[in-house]
C-alpha cells in the first residue's frame, strides 16, 4: 500500500530496540527485573477477596449475587468519554442482559486490569504501517504491557484493550451459567439459550435466573471453544445506548472526587512553591494558625513539589487560611521567564543533539541539490497549556489501623498505588485504592501528585480521612503543561507545485521524561520521546524524502499528557505548512491532500467526504471562508473543514464538519460525542488559550485569564463516521488536533494572514 | 443565622462572610453545587435564591436573603424536571461535572423565557463553563425543554 521505502541503514530503530525498552513513548534504560515467568502468569482476580454475601464472580469482570443483582466491573476512568457506558456494553451482549439491568462499577486498583493497548499504540511505527517490523516493535510492547501491568486510562485506548477481553469475560460467564443449568436440568449445555438474565430451556421449558446458577457456574471453568457473538448477533454493541450514570449526572449525585464525604472527615488544602520543583527556604503561619477552623499547619516535601498545607474543619477555612502564610519560596529549576524558555527552545532546535524515528529517502541530499528558490521555509511556536478540568484537582485519604485508603478521581490507580505506598512506607497489598467519577481528566489526572499530598496528610491526622481540595489557583498555576513547542519545516517543491522533499525540526522538554521524573524518580530515562513528533513524523502523505527531528530540550517546567499530547502541536505545523506549500503554488488545499495520501484510499475518503458535506471549494458569501486540516492519532483517521466569518473586524467560527475513521465504532453517538468535544477542546486552545512565565511562576490563575469556548461561541459541528480502517482506532483525544490548523488554514483563506504562533488571538480577535 | 435551603430551615452558627457554596457542601453536606473558580466564572455553582440564579461561590452567606434551592430540589426522585428530562433525552452530560450550575441556569432560563431565542440561550448560558464542550447538546435540550413547556 505504500509508495515509498523505508530507508534500513539510516532507520536507528533498531539500534533504539536493543539498547533499551520503549515505555510509554519513552525509553527506560534497565531498572526493571522482570522475568518471562511474570510475563506468562495471569492474574488474580481481585474481586474474590472483597465479595459480599452471596455473591459469585466469574472473572475480573463480572459478579453476580444470588438475589440476581448482575454487576460489572468497568476498570476504566469515567471523565466524560462515556467508557463506562461502552465497556459495560461488551460484557453485557455477551451475557444477554439489557444495560439498565445491570450495576457498573470501577472496581479496585488491580494489575488484572492493565491496558495493553495503550501501550502497543505508544510502539514507534506509524499507525498505517502493517509492515513486518511495525508488527514487530507492537508485539515488544505487548509483552512490555503484561511486564509493567499498568491500569491506567489513557491514549484514546480503552475501548481496543477492552474489545476482545471484556467480551471474553462475559461470554465466559455465559457459559458456565448455561453448563450449571444444564447440569441442574440434566440436558447438554448446547440446548440452552440465555435470555435476560435467564437460562432457559427451549424444549422442556425449565428455565433458572442467573442469581440461581451463579454459586455453582462459579466454581466450573468454561469450555476451551467459546464462541463470541457475531456481529450480526449484536444487540447493544455498534447501536448508541444511554449512557449508564446519566441520572447521577443531571440529579447533582455527589460522584466526584470532591465530592467525598467521610464520617470525622477534616479538610484541607495545598499551597505548594509556584516557582515548580522549587524548594521552600522557610514557612512564617503563625497568623494561619489562629484563624478560625485551622486545625494545623503543616510543611510538605514531595517528588512533586514543596510547599505546605492547611488542615482545618472546612474548605474554604483552609483556603482562607492559606493566604495568611507567608513563605520565602525557592528559585524554579527553569529559565524564569516565557522569552528566556522560547530561547531555550531555539537553542535546542539548532543543535545537533536530534532523533528521528523514521526516515524516506534521503532529505539531506535532496535539499543540498536543490536551489533556495525552491524551498519554502516556516517556523512555528505553540504555548504552555494548563489541562483545566472542571473539577480542581483533589483527593481524600485516611489511614488507619496499618491501611491505607485513597479515594482518588484518577486515571492511573495502580501507580498511584505503588508511589503512594513507599509514600507511607507501606506494601502496596495495604493500600486501597478507590476511583472515583472525575470532573474531566484530558491527562491531568495520571498524574500522582493529588495522591501523594493526601496521602501525606493522612499520616499526620491520627486516622481521621482529610480531604485536600486544590483552589483553581493551586491547580492552573500547578499542573503538568502542554509543552510550549518550536518548529522549522522546510520543502522542497518540484514544477507542480508538489513537495518533493519534508523536513522539520522539533523541539520541546520531553513529556515522557518528566512524567516518568516526577512518578517515579529512581528510574533513569533513557532514549527518544515519540511525543515530541507524533503527529508529524507518522502521517500518512508520501512524499520522496523526508525525515522530522526532534530536539529535546532542557526545560525543567513539569509537562504532562494533555489531550492528544505531541499530535495538538505538531498537527497545527505540519498541517499548517502543507496550507502554506498549497499556497504558494495556487494548489487547492484539498487537492494537495488528496494528492499526497493517494495511496491510502481510507485518508482519500475522508478528506473527500468531508469536502462534500463542507460544499468545499464553492463559492461563499462574503466575508466567509473555509479551511480543512488532516491527522492521524491514535489509530483514527480524521479530516476536518472550519468555517469562519468575520464580523466588525472579529472572527467568528460558524461552523465545522467532522468526518472521522475508526475502523469499527461500537457506540456511534459516544463516539461522536467525543469529537465534538474534540474539537470544542482543540478550538479552545487555538482561540485564547496559553500558559506564560515571570519571575519563574505562571502567569494565568483562573478562568478569566486562562479562558475556554463557551456557548455563545460555540459552532454548529456536523460528525459524520466512516469504518474503513481496519484497525480499530481511539475516541477521545483524535477530534482534537485537526481543529487548530483547519481553523489556521480558515483564517488564511479569509484574509490571508498566516498565524504560524498559538494562541491565533495573538493576532487576530474572536467573537 | 438561619439559612432557607430546599424547604428546611438550618441554624448556623458560622461566619457571614463564608460564600453560600462552602456552608451548603461543606456544612450542610449538599454536594449538587459544584466547585469551579471561586470567583463567579464558571457557573458549576449555580443555585437559585428565590428563584434568581446566583453563583454560590462568591455570595457570601451574611448577604442570602431569601430561599435556597439546589439542583437537589427542583425534581423529584419520581418525578425528575422537565429540564432534567431534556437533559436525558439529549444525553448531555460527559464527565458531567458543570451540569448541575447548567441546569440550574436553564431552569432559571425557562422560568424567565419560556420560549428563548438562540442569542437568549446564548446571554443565559455563556457563564457557564463546560470543559467536555457539551454546548450543542445543551442548546437543544433547552428548546426540548422549552417544546415540553408550550406543550404542556
Ligand atoms: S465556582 Fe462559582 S462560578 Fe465557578
Ligand atoms: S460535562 Fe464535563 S465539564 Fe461539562
Amino acid at each position: 500500500m505504500r509508495a515509498q521505502q523505508e530507508n534500513p541503514k539510516r532507520s536507528r530503530l533498531g539500534k533504539i530496540a536493543r539498547r533499551t525498552f520503549l515505555i510509554g513513548t519513552g525509553a527506560i534504560a534497565g531498572g526493571l527485573a522482570i522475568g518471562y515467568y511474570f510475563y506468562q502468569r495471569d492474574f488474580d482476580n481481585p474481586l474474590l477477596s472483597d465479595q459480599d454475601k452471596g455473591e459469585s464472580t466469574f472473572n475480573p469482570f463480572v459478579k453476580i449475587a444470588a438475589d440476581n443483582t448482575i454487576t460489572i466491573i468497568v476498570p476504566r476512568a469515567e471523565m466524560g468519554q462515556g467508557v463506562t457506558t461502552t465497556l459495560a456494553a461488551l460484557v453485557a451482549e455477551e451475557l444477554d442482559i439489557a444495560l439498565d439491568a445491570v450495576i457498573v462499577e470501577h472496581g479496585p486498583a488491580s494489575s488484572a486490569y492493565l491496558n495493553q493497548a495503550m501501550l502497543i499504540d505508544s510502539a514507534p511505527v506509524p499507525a498505517f504501517d502493517d509492515s513486518f517490523t511495525a508488527g514487530g516493535y507492537r508485539g515488544s510492547m505487548e509483552i512490555l504491557s503484561r511486564f509493567l501491568a499498568i491500569q491506567a486510562t489513557g491514549g484514546s485506548s480503552s475501548t481496543v484493550d477492552a474489545f476482545e477481553k471484556m467480551r471474553f469475560a462475559g461470554c465466559a460467564a455465559r457459559e458456565v451459567l448455561k453448563q450449571a443449568a444444564a447440569e441442574k436440568f440434566d440436558v447438554s449445555p448446547a440446548a440452552l439459550v440465555t435470555e435476560n438474565g435467564r437460562v432457559e430451556d427451549p424444549v422442556s421449558g425449565l428455565s433458572a435466573t442467573y442469581g440461581e446458577l451463579a454459586a455453582s457456574a462459579a466454581t466450573m471453568s468454561p469450555p476451551a471453544d467459546m464462541q463470541l457473538r457475531t456481529r450480526s448477533q449484536w444487540k447493544l454493541l455498534g447501536k448508541s445506548q444511554p449512557r449508564t450514570d446519566i441520572r447521577q449526572k443531571v440529579t447533582g449525585a455527589p460522584i466526584f472526587g470532591i465530592d467525598v464525604e467521610l464520617p470525622d472527615m477534616v479538610y484541607a488544602t495545598v499551597k505548594m512553591n509556584p516557582h515548580l520543583g522549587g524548594r521552600v527556604n522557610s514557612i512564617d503561619a503563625r497568623q494561619a494558625e489562629d484563624m478560625k477552623g485551622v486545625i494545623k499547619v503543616v510543611p510538605i516535601e514531595s517528588q512533586t513539589g514543596n510547599g505546605f498545607a492547611i488542615i482545618a474543619d472546612n474548605s474554604w477555612r483552609a483556603f482562607q487560611a492559606a493566604e495568611a502564610v507567608n513563605v520565602d519560596w525557592g528559585p524554579a529549576p527553569y529559565p524564569a521567564d516565557s522569552a528566556q524558555i522560547t530561547a531555550r527552545l531555539r537553542e535546542a532546535m539548532q543543535s545537533g543533539d536530534r532523533f528521528s524515528l523514521r526516515e524516506v529517502g534521503d532529505p539531506d541530499k535532496a535539499f543540498a541539490n536543490s536551489t533556495p528558490d525552491q524551498i519554502l521555509e516556516a517556523e512555528y511556536e505553540v504555548p504552555f497549556l494548563a489541562h483545566a478540568t472542571m473539577e480542581p484537582m483533589n483527593a481524600t485519604a485516611r489511614l488507619k489501623d496499618g491501611k491505607l485508603d485513597i479515594w482518588a478521581p484518577n486515571q492511573s490507580p495502580t501507580i498511584i498505588r505503588s508511589v503512594c505506598a513507599s509514600v507511607a512506607n507501606l506494601d502496596s497489598d495495604q493500600v486501597h485504592v478507590h476511583t472515583t467519577f472525575m470532573g474531566g481528566g484530558f491527562g491531568r489526572r495520571a498524574e500522582v501528585d493529588f495522591s501523594i499530598y493526601a496521602t501525606k496528610l493522612a499520616m499526620l491526622t491520627d486516622g481521621r480521612p482529610v480531604k485536600v481540595t486544590w483552589t483553581r489557583e493551586e491547580d492552573t498555576t500547578h499542573d503538568t503543561y502542554r509543552p510550549a513547542a518550536l518548529a522549522r519545516y522546510r520543502a522542497l517543491l518540484n514544477d507542480q507545485g508538489l513537495p518533493t522533499a519534508l523536513h522539520a525540526a522539533v523541539a520541546a522538554p520531553s513529556v515522557t521524561a518528566s512524567v516518568i521524573g516526577r512518578t517515579y524518580p529512581s528510574l533513569p530515562m533513557a532514549g527518544p520521546d515519540k511525543t515530541l513528533i507524533e503527529g508529524a513524523y507518522d502521517q500518512p502523505y508520501a512524499i520522496d524524502n523526508v525525515r522530522i527531528d526532534a530536539a529535546k530540550a532542557d526545560i525543567a517546567v513539569p509537562v504532562g499528557f494533555w489531550r492528544s499530547v505531541g499530535n495538538s502541536y505538531n498537527a497545527f505545523m505540519q498541517e499548517s505548512f502543507l496550507d502554506e506549500i498549497a499556497a504558494s503554488t495556487g494548489k487547492d488545499p484539498l487537492a494537495l491532500r488528496l494528492e499526497l495520501s493517494k495511496s491510502w484510499p481510507v485518508a482519500t475518503q475522508l478528506l473527500e467526504k468531508v469536502a462534500q458535506m463542507a460544499h468545499w471549494g464553492e463559492k461563499l458569501p462574503n466575508g466567509r471562508a473555509q479551511g480543512i486540516a488532516f491527522t492521524l492519532s491514535f489509530g483514527t483517521w480524521v479530516a476536518q473543514i472550519v468555517q469562519v466569518r468575520e464580523i466588525d473586524g472579529s472572527i467568528k467560527i460558524e461552523k465545522v464538519w467532522c468526518v472521522a475513521d475508526p475502523g469499527e465504532v461500537l457506540d456511534p453517538a459516544i463516539f461522536k460525542a467525543q469529537m465534538v468535544s474534540g474539537i470544542i477542546f482543540g478550538l479552545s486552545s487555538a482561540t485564547g488559550q496559553e500558559i506564560t512565565f515571570s519571575e519563574g511562576m505562571v502567569e494565568q490563575s483562573n478562568f478569566h485569564d486562562f479562558d475556554a469556548m463557551r456557548m455563545n461561541q460555540c459552532p454548529a459541528i456536523e460528525v459524520e463516521i466512516l469504518e474503513n480502517s481496519p484497525h480499530m482506532g481511539g475516541a477521545g483525544e483524535p477530534g482534537t488536533p485537526p481543529s487548530i490548523p483547519a481553523l489556521a488554514n480558515a483564517i488564511f483563506a479569509l484574509n490571508a494572514k498566516r498565524i504560524r504562533q498559538l494562541p491565533l488571538s495573538r493576532e487576530v480577535d474572536f467573537a | 443565622m438561619k439559612l432557607s435551603v430546599n424547604g428546611t430551615v438550618h441554624d448556623l452558627d458560622i461566619e457571614p462572610e463564608m460564600p453560600l457554596l462552602w456552608v451548603l457542601r461543606d456544612e450542610l453536606n449538599i454536594k449538587g453545587p459544584k466547585f469551579g473558580c471561586g470567583i463567579a466564572a464558571c457557573g458549576a455553582c449555580t443555585v437559585h435564591v428565590d428563584g434568581e440564579p446566583v453563583r454560590s461561590c462568591t455570595l457570601p452567606i451574611g448577604d442570602v436573603d431569601g430561599e435556597v434551592t439546589t439542583i437537589e430540589a427542583i425534581g423529584s426522585d419520581d418525578s425528575l424536571h422537565a429540564v432534567q428530562q431534556a437533559w436525558i433525552e439529549e444525553q448531555v452530560p460527559q464527565c458531567g461535572y458543570c451540569q448541575s450550575g447548567q441546569i440550574m441556569s436553564a431552569v432559571a432560563l425557562l422560568q424567565d423565557i419560556p420560549n428563548p431565542s438562540d442569542a437568549d440561550i446564548d446571554d443565559a448560558m455563556s457563564g457557564n463553563l463546560c470543559r467536555c464542550g457539551t454546548y450543542p447538546r445543551i442548546r437543544a435540550a433547552i428548546k426540548r425543554a422549552a417544546t415540553a413547556n408550550m406543550e404542556a
